[in-house]
């Protein structure tokens, strides 16, 4: 059913042209060229494709049978890893774990894109305004997406040590310089969340920035002259307008969100006592410190799959768009 | 655009459309063949290859200057490759998986069993590996299931760790059990320092410090949940809760804790001797060493044993094999283990080697006293070490953020029996 429905369109279309360009080429038999021509778009999406299958198609395939099956150290010597149903499946659901590390992935990802979003949106609509060195605080606005996640996570657990850190010194001025922001279970994942807020800013800002841009200044002239505040001006033009923009960066805030791992390796190691696990870093303990690698697949699995509906979500937003 | 093209562009387009076809498919084949090889390496002969986690410029370079040495002894060419120490692992199963196994791989002790565990390590001495002078101990580190299979060339343990300038000037001597300890820690705590720092990390780090103190109170690693191992922790949150102990500690690694104890921070550490290269970078830093205190006097300090062993992976070739062997017994005869001791601030796994140790280095002594006593952190559990691991990481992080040790421990010991 849908081979037929895929290879319609690709048929078609050499189809429709074939007429038009036969008289002119003066080729005999319009059947070869018309195969031809297919050849060559082929030829031309071939190594896209094959891209995608080797590096893309075959890990997922690969990950979704490894979840199926019972993966040891072994396995790498051997070659032999013989399925055992939904065991690790069973075995992955049933660690206290799991439901800790995907309500704290939830927290986590709700948090960075709320506070990434509105802080984002803030700046764009700021620097959205002509005034001097605003190029300049511009680009220094976009320093933390520069520096790689594992140096800020470093960083970061510096400045937020309890004792010795900078910020703690510096509340210390205002009399308020004992915050556990990283050695309390209550407190370490909202540290965290707010250290990946600081690294999404950029992020978002330059994204609602470019999609500022677009905005005619014509309608806010107008509808300063009918009288509406800038609050309403911001409501009933920037916000509609940007929508298109708005829902691509949420999607892909989203998908490079809920899969945090380094961030979170550096800054707490999931810890104290897994308070800051989330489903990315329960992969890695699952795979790389326990080594049982089919548990660590199912995790990956699940975080694929909640990827996957976002991804939907995207292409529906962008193909109304194109409408 | 389309609306500009003639008759003429269209059919050179055309032309070109049959041109590209050719070398497109051809591109695609390349692509897919060499992402599908890579596979088929072929060995040199008289080139062997040795896997380490020697990352950082010093070591390299001593591990560098060995090889060169046993390469001229042996007439061979051995390489030094090195990668991060968390990836020593799972870069070896990669390998296994693609047949291109290194000659010798560097394991850490507590990783050792899983590789041991599937079979791709061989037996030591049935390949000639030396085992003369070795304590029993250290063979015993070196063992899974009874087969000896990795060779140590230094050994590493723990030890506390002391600033000489604070406690004489608070006039308080070295502390040697729990009770003094804490009374010391407590009184060298002021404003900004702490009296004492460890690690209680979330990594293998924290477990690694927690095991004297689990060990040394009659603790066990197959009994998480024991008034032992629930004294032991009841301990660390006794100092947390004086406040000599920051409440950071979760947080820290070993390198964090080295960090704070040179800066001032703290008056005294639990730490490895893998430190001292760094410690002795501040000149105006005077420190001391000594066995971790015992929880009463006159007891034994049981501290873990550490430090990476050799290993011959089976790569399938007995010639090569043995040739390995001979590079094993060349790294770890007597004066390569003197030598690299002596720059790394371990001990040596050889007595004799030790014993020349010693009288180089008196200061260290407490250290090689502390190794005489020390256990494998695997030697019971084997490969189940990384689950006890994991959970007593979880445990004790609990317990040091409010939970109480005796419901935390028992939460451990139960996942580590459901197998979770």
């Amino acid at each position: 059913m849908s081979s037929t429905a895929a290879s319609a369109p690709a048929g078609s279309a050499p189809a429709s042209t074939a007429p038009k360009a036969a008289p002119v080429a003066k080729v005999p038999k319009p059947g070869s060229l018309k195969r031809r021509r297919t050849l060559a778009q082929w030829g031309f999406i071939a190594p896209a494709v094959i891209f995608m299958l080797l590096f893309f198609g075959y890990p997922l395939v690969r990950n979704v049978v490894m979840s199926f099956q019972h993966y040891t150290p072994s396995t790498f010597f051997t070659g032999k890893a013989p399925f055992n149903g939904l065991d690790n499946w069973r075995n992955v659901f049933q660690d206290d774990l799991f439901g800790k590390a995907l309500w704290q992935t939830i927290l986590f990802t709700i948090g960075s894109l709320i506070g990434q979003f509105c802080i984002g949106l803030a700046l764009a609509v700021f620097f959205n305004r002509r005034f001097p060195l605003n190029g300049v605080l511009r680009s220094l606005i976009l320093l933390p997406w520069l520096v790689p996640m594992v140096v800020s996570g470093v960083v970061w657990r510096r400045i937020l040590d309890q004792d010795t850190g900078v910020l703690n010194s510096f509340l210390g001025l205002f009399g308020a310089g004992d915050t556990p922001w990283l050695s309390s279970t209550g407190m370490a994942l909202i540290s965290v969340v707010m250290v990946n807020i600081w690294i999404g800013i950029p992020f978002n800002m330059v994204i609602l920035y470019g999609g500022l841009q677009e905005v005619p200044k014509e309608m806010y002239e107008a509808a300063s002259l009918d009288g509406a505040s800038a609050w309403r001006q911001f409501r009933s033009i920037t916000l509609p307008l940007l929508k298109p923009v708005i829902t691509v960066v949420l999607v892909l805030g989203f998908m490079s969100t809920v899969k945090i791992l380094d961030l979170v390796l550096a800054l707490t190691d999931g810890g104290p006592a897994d308070s800051t696990q989330t489903l990315g870093t329960l992969t890695y303990q699952n795979s790389f410190a326990q080594l049982d690698f089919g548990a660590g697949a199912v995790v990956g699995n699940i975080l694929i799959l909640i990827s996957a509906v976002f991804a939907v979500f995207y292409l529906r937003a962008n193909r109304n768009e194109g409408k | 655009m389309t609306a500009h093209i003639t008759d003429g562009s269209r059919q050179r387009r055309r032309r070109l459309d049959r041109r590209v076809i050719v070398p497109l498919t051809v591109v695609s084949a390349l692509v897919g063949a060499v992402a599908l090889s890579g596979c088929g390496s072929q060995r040199d002969a008289s080139v062997f290859t040795v896997l380490n986690s020697s990352t950082d410029d010093s070591y390299h370079g001593w591990d560098a200057a060995t090889l060169k040495r046993c390469s001229k002894q042996l007439g061979v060419t051995i390489e030094q490759q090195s990668v991060p120490a968390a990836q020593v692992m799972t870069k070896s199963l990669r390998m296994a998986s693609s047949k291109s196994l290194p000659d010798i791989i560097q394991f850490d002790g507590s990783e050792m069993p899983t590789f041991a565990e599937t079979g791709g390590l061989l037996d030591l001495k049935k390949l000639g590996v030396s085992t003369a002078d070795i304590p029993q101990g250290i063979l015993d580190y070196g063992s899974y299931k009874g087969t000896y299979y990795g060779a140590a060339r230094t050994v590493n343990t723990l030890a506390l760790f002391y600033n000489k300038d604070i406690l004489d000037k608070a006039g308080l001597p070295v502390p040697t059990t729990w009770a003094e300890m804490q009374a010391t820690a407590k009184k060298l705590t002021k404003s900004g320092s702490y009296g004492i720092a460890l690690s209680a990390g979330g990594a293998e780090d924290g477990v690694y410090q927690f095991t004297p103190f689990m060990w040394s109170n009659g603790g066990d690693e197959t009994d998480l949940d024991s008034a032992n191992v629930v004294g032991a922790l009841d301990y660390w949150k006794g100092l947390i809760k004086d406040g000599s102990l920051s409440k950071s500690t979760v947080n820290w690694t070993q390198a964090d804790v080295n960090d704070q104890f040179m800066a001032g921070n703290a008056a005294m550490m639990i730490n490895g001797p893998w430190q001292v290269e760094t410690l002795n970078t501040k000149k105006n830093l005077h420190w001391g060493i000594a066995q971790i205190p015992v929880p009463k006097a006159g007891e034994d300090s049981v501290g873990p044993l550490g430090g990476g062993m050799l290993t011959i992976p089976d790569v399938g070739d007995t010639a090569r094999e043995k040739t390995s062997a001979k590079i094993v017994n060349c790294m770890t005869s007597e004066q390569e283990e003197v030598t690299y001791a002596l720059n790394s601030w371990m001990i040596p796994a050889n007595e004799k080697a030790a014993a020349v140790w010693r009288t180089k280095v008196p200061s260290l002594s407490s250290l090689a006293d502390q190794v005489a006593t020390a256990r494998s952190r695997t030697a019971k559990l084997g490969s189940g070490w990384t689950s006890v691991s994991l959970a007593l990481q979880s445990a004790f992080q609990s317990a040091l953020t409010g939970q109480s040790s005796e419901s935390a421990l028992h939460h451990a010991q139960q996942r580590v029996e459901s197998g979770n």
